[in-house]
């Protein structure tokens, strides 16, 4: 059924309205643009990047920044500017996918727990509950450590699974609230299952908290994946990553400093950028 | 302070208010006009968005930051109040005007004490903190409250709704306020509960001479509190009078419909339909030419649709805002009185029964009997009404029937065969038998959901149907709860509470029910829309012949619509019996005390029943007769220590007392016999 012409519906007024909100603000525009022009590098790197990043290595080595580098060339003779543009592109496939992961395993976990509730509730909110006592840092090493594998799918599954119990007590939390609304005893009065409650009536009402949550922890896994990578986990080279960059060089630090700096501020940009989006949208939805 | 000499405690000048909502003005109140002497209580009375809290919010200049005063004054007590800021607004605030909230627990702060907040209240005015411990030690006595000093002691999780209220009521008297605001201070409350409250505040200004502005939905607790009552409607004062005179010879259309609205003096279901007032109010800010109620006045003409009635006085200090005053009290009603209720047949099988049914919840180590030994029955085509204070079992009762929670004694029958405890258990026939309709629409309603989403998801699983025969069988359910097409492609957002009422009604309906147990379905709605609603209940019933277990606190509704009432008191049923019988007695001294609990519009009334206490816990529940702590009629020793049984007094009347019934129909009746309404 096509909804009345000439009046949206209030569900697209609310998020007209929520767009414009967010539009209109301006950390949230500059947060965006930094974010969206980092995804283009990711995408279409080789074309912007004015030198090959990996394979172009015969520039002088260790040049500080000229007008031909600005950024100046590493050890190898590579340039830098060109290793920093298209740096981004491992970093912005294993966070999200890694995001995505917890938030898709939070959610399923959050929404079992909060609607059956009992022993099942109790247990897995422990586990949670000692998970979120350790950093993050920590338990990936760990994990990294005891599985001995450095591949970055290695690093995805396991961000994803720590941030799992960050999502799911924070899909609980909104869960255990719709719980106590009627609508989900009239859906069982009417002889539905649980798996249709929880996905059909459920799930819709607790989406915002949900996607506040991924934003928010985007900009952690970025964070997460850019120190593992800096650990030696992770992204290897000769990815041009930028974490992966400043491993390499962090030791030369003084005094080729423009090595390390130029790839540390492009993480430092993309993860306070994300952030300031996340601020945006949680700020919308609450 | 400017205190000039004056003859008015309040006075309000054609006030515009106007909320700034996606960058327009859209106005609220439209040059009201109202004063209030020294010492008089005056009720503002209207539907909900009428404009009634934002008067109240516009005099304590604590109007929301999206609204703002565009025109007219405001003086209390001298003082002009509009435009007042800084220092001066702050010591108005403190020292010449109060404010009541609705919800007593949202106005005290829940991490401090009662004592810290008490003394607070006199401290800011100055008074020094060691005569402030001992003046919040009175202004608790003062507002009945039995133990001041441990009340102090406590948080205010650990009070009742009443004790809360009276908390803030003594804090607001504190400073001894020129001007007494009180915002729908019940409406929370139970009846038994609301009238202690009411009485309190009454005597309170009596005695303290406090100026009284008393705001409710409630034309029963205005007609109790108020000498005066104005009638806003859409923002626009549009009657004004005595209590008496507005009640008794209304001269407004509006006010006209209101009352007629209400279930009251005793009116039934079979003697035919409720008044309604027909369409909805304008909304927020909505351009009015002419008379602000034209647009739902049976009485209005091309002259109301143009030019606007000033208020016109039509008798001592009564003034009404219509062209037609005179005309106002023979309106012609919006609804047909016609009705057609077949006679329920109880000489058949029960449709539903239920013996010895009782639940005990596990609450921390603790047994909490919340229904104990209820054995009931309803007929096909029946409505039980269910009454009692919060705490007495009904919704427990209602959760048992529908198998929400499983009973712990007992089982429920329908149609001669036990049903299982839990409705996850049941066939989909027996769950379709028993739906309900929920007090609130909005929790009731998924959000994310479209009304025709909703519906056909109930018609597929209750009726088992799908593709055509299901749009088939939405038109029939829409048209008969009367919700449009348009309706129908919405979402509960976009809503009135009246539709949305519709729609949970329509979902309910979907399996064809036998039995729907109606959880306080009108107690969120404006009286005008709960007479629509009850008449399509009643609608529903006549055609469909279904039962109906009726819950609700408003002793008026539920006689109206039911056949026989069950009074539920601490879990166990005292007393049942046909309608008629229950409210024109003799009654169990419990029900007694309930009726004689609820204001009615029509005055007088019967002498107030106090009831001592608060209502015990249902973990440790009194020996004997559960209501002898309180009962007003108690016997002796008796009542103690043997719980009489439920017997059949008379026929079909069930009571539990020691008391023999014609003993309490001596008893009631050298009380002068007024019913309520």
């Amino acid at each position: 059924m096509a909804p009345t012409p000439g009046r949206p519906s209030e569900a697209r007024v609310a998020r007209g309205e929520r767009a414009r909100l967010l539009v209109r603000t301006p950390s949230v525009l500059i947060g965006a643009a930094v974010v969206g022009f980092w995804i283009v590098c990711a995408l279409f790197g080789e074309w912007i990047a004015p030198h090959d990043p990996v394979f172009d290595n015969t520039f002088p080595f260790s040049e500080p920044p000229t007008r031909d580098h600005p950024f100046g060339t590493d050890t190898n003779g590579r340039d830098v500017f060109s290793r920093v543009i298209v740096g981004s592109r491992d970093v912005l496939l294993v966070a999200p996918a890694a995001t995505l992961l917890g938030t898709v395993l939070g959610t399923a976990l959050g929404l079992v727990t909060g609607y059956f509730r009992g022993a099942v509730d109790d247990i897995l909110s422990r586990i949670v509950d000692a998970v979120l006592a350790l950093p993050l840092i920590v338990i990936a090493v760990l994990i990294v450590t005891a599985v001995d594998s450095r591949s970055t799918w290695v690093v995805t599954v396991i961000i994803g699974v720590v941030f799992t119990p960050l999502i799911a007590r924070t899909v609980r939390a909104a869960v255990l609230t719709e719980a106590q609304l009627d609508y989900i005893e009239a859906a069982r009065l009417r002889g539905e299952g649980s798996m249709y409650v929880m996905l059909k009536e459920v799930l819709p009402n607790v989406m915002p908290p949900i996607i506040v949550e991924f934003t928010v922890r985007l900009g952690y896994a970025i964070f997460a994946v850019a120190t593992l990578t800096f650990l030696g986990f992770g992204i290897q080279p000769p990815s041009p990553d930028w974490a992966a960059q400043i491993n390499e060089y962090w030791n030369l630090i003084d005094p080729y400093w423009w090595m390390v700096a130029f790839p540390a501020l492009a993480i430092a940009s993309l993860v306070v950028c994300v952030n300031l989006v996340a601020d945006g949208i949680r700020e919308v939805y609450e | 302070m400017t205190a000039a000499p004056t003859t008015t405690a309040l006075s309000v000048r054609d006030l515009d208010v106007v909320y700034r909502v996606r960058g327009h003005d859209r106005q609220v109140l439209r040059g009201v006009t109202l004063e209030i002497a020294p010492g008089e209580s005056y009720g503002l009375v209207g539907e909900s968005g009428c404009g009634k809290s934002t008067a109240a919010l516009a005099i304590v200049q604590y109007l929301p930051p999206n609204g703002r005063v565009t025109g007219g004054a405001i003086t209390v007590a001298g003082q002009d109040v509009v435009g007042m800021r800084g220092r001066s607004l702050r010591r108005y605030r403190a020292g010449t005007v109060s404010m009541v909230y609705q919800n007593p627990g949202a106005a005290l702060n829940p991490a401090l004490r009662i004592g810290r907040q008490v003394v607070e209240a006199f401290t800011i005015r100055g008074v020094p903190r060691g005569e402030a411990a001992a003046r919040a030690r009175d202004a608790l006595a003062l507002v009945q409250i039995a133990d001041p000093g441990s009340v102090l002691e406590r948080y205010p999780h650990q009070l009742s709704g009443g004790m809360q209220q009276r908390v803030v009521i003594a804090m607001a008297l504190a400073k001894n306020p020129e001007l007494l605001i009180l915002d729908e201070p019940t409406t929370g409350l139970d009846a038994t509960v609301e009238a202690e409250v009411l009485d309190l505040v009454a005597g309170l200004q009596r005695e303290l001479h406090t100026t009284v502005l008393f705001i409710s939905h409630n034309l029963g607790v205005i007609a109790k509190m108020c000498s005066r009552v104005g009638v806003l409607y859409a923002g626009r004062l549009v009657e004004e009078g005595p209590v008496e005179t507005v009640l008794e010879d209304p001269r407004h259309p509006y006010t006209v419909g209101l009352l007629r609205c209400i279930p009251r003096g005793g009116v039934r279901k079979d003697h035919g339909r409720l008044d309604t007032i027909p369409g909805s109010p304008p909304s927020l800010g909505d351009e009015i030419s002419g008379c602000v109620f034209t647009a739902r006045c049976a009485l209005a003409d091309d002259r109301c649709r143009v030019e606007e009635p000033p208020l016109i006085a039509v008798g001592a200090a009564h003034e009404s805002r219509c062209w037609y005053h005179e005309r106002a009290p023979d309106l012609p009603r919006a609804e047909a009185v016609d009705v057609a209720l077949p006679a329920v047949d109880r000489s058949g099988d029960p449709l539903v029964e239920c013996e010895d049914l009782g639940k005990i919840f596990q609450q921390r180590g603790h047994e909490v009997h919340a229904l104990s030994g209820v054995s009931a029955a309803v007929w096909p085509g029946e409505t039980l009404g269910l009454v009692g204070e919060s705490g007495s079992g009904k919704t427990t009762f209602a959760r048992l029937l529908l198998g929400i929670v499983p009973p712990t004694t007992g089982a429920v029958q329908l149609d001669g065969r036990e049903l299982a405890p839990r409705y996850r258990k049941r066939s989909r026939e027996d769950i379709r038998a028993l739906q309900i309709v929920f007090q609130n629409p909005d929790s009731a309603l998924n959000r994310r959901h479209g009304v025709r989403r909703i519906l056909l998801r109930s018609l597929r699983k209750l009726a088992g149907v799908s593709g055509a025969e299901a749009e088939r069988r939405l038109a029939d359910l829409a048209s008969r709860v009367r919700i449009t097409e348009r309706t129908l492609t919405q979402k509960p957002v976009q809503l009135s509470g009246g539709l949305k009422q519709r729609v949970a009604i329509a979902r309910a309906f979907a399996g064809d029910p036998r039995l729907v147990v109606c959880d306080e379905p009108t107690s969120a709605l404006d009286v005008s829309v709960q007479a629509a609603i009850l008449n399509l209940l009643v609608e529903l019933q006549a055609e469909k012949r279904v039962a109906y277990l009726f819950i609700s606190h408003d002793l008026g509704v539920v006689r109206y619509i039911s056949d026989r009432i069950a009074v539920l008191y601490l879990g166990r049923l005292q007393e049942l019996g046909p309608a008629e019988v229950v409210f024109e007695g003799p009654h169990h001294p419990y029900t007694e005390a309930l009726l004689s609990a609820v204001p009615t519009i029509d005055g007088g009334g019967r002498e107030r029943i106090k009831l001592e206490g608060e209502i015990p816990s249902a973990a440790s529940p009194p020996s004997g007769c559960v209501f002898h702590t309180r009962c007003p009629r108690k016997l002796g020793p008796i009542c103690e220590l043997e719980e009489p049984p439920l017997v059949e007094a008379e026929p079909a009347h069930f009571m539990r007392c020691h008391i023999p019934i014609d003993e309490l129909r001596r008893l009631q009746s050298k009380e002068p016999q007024e019913t309520p309404a």
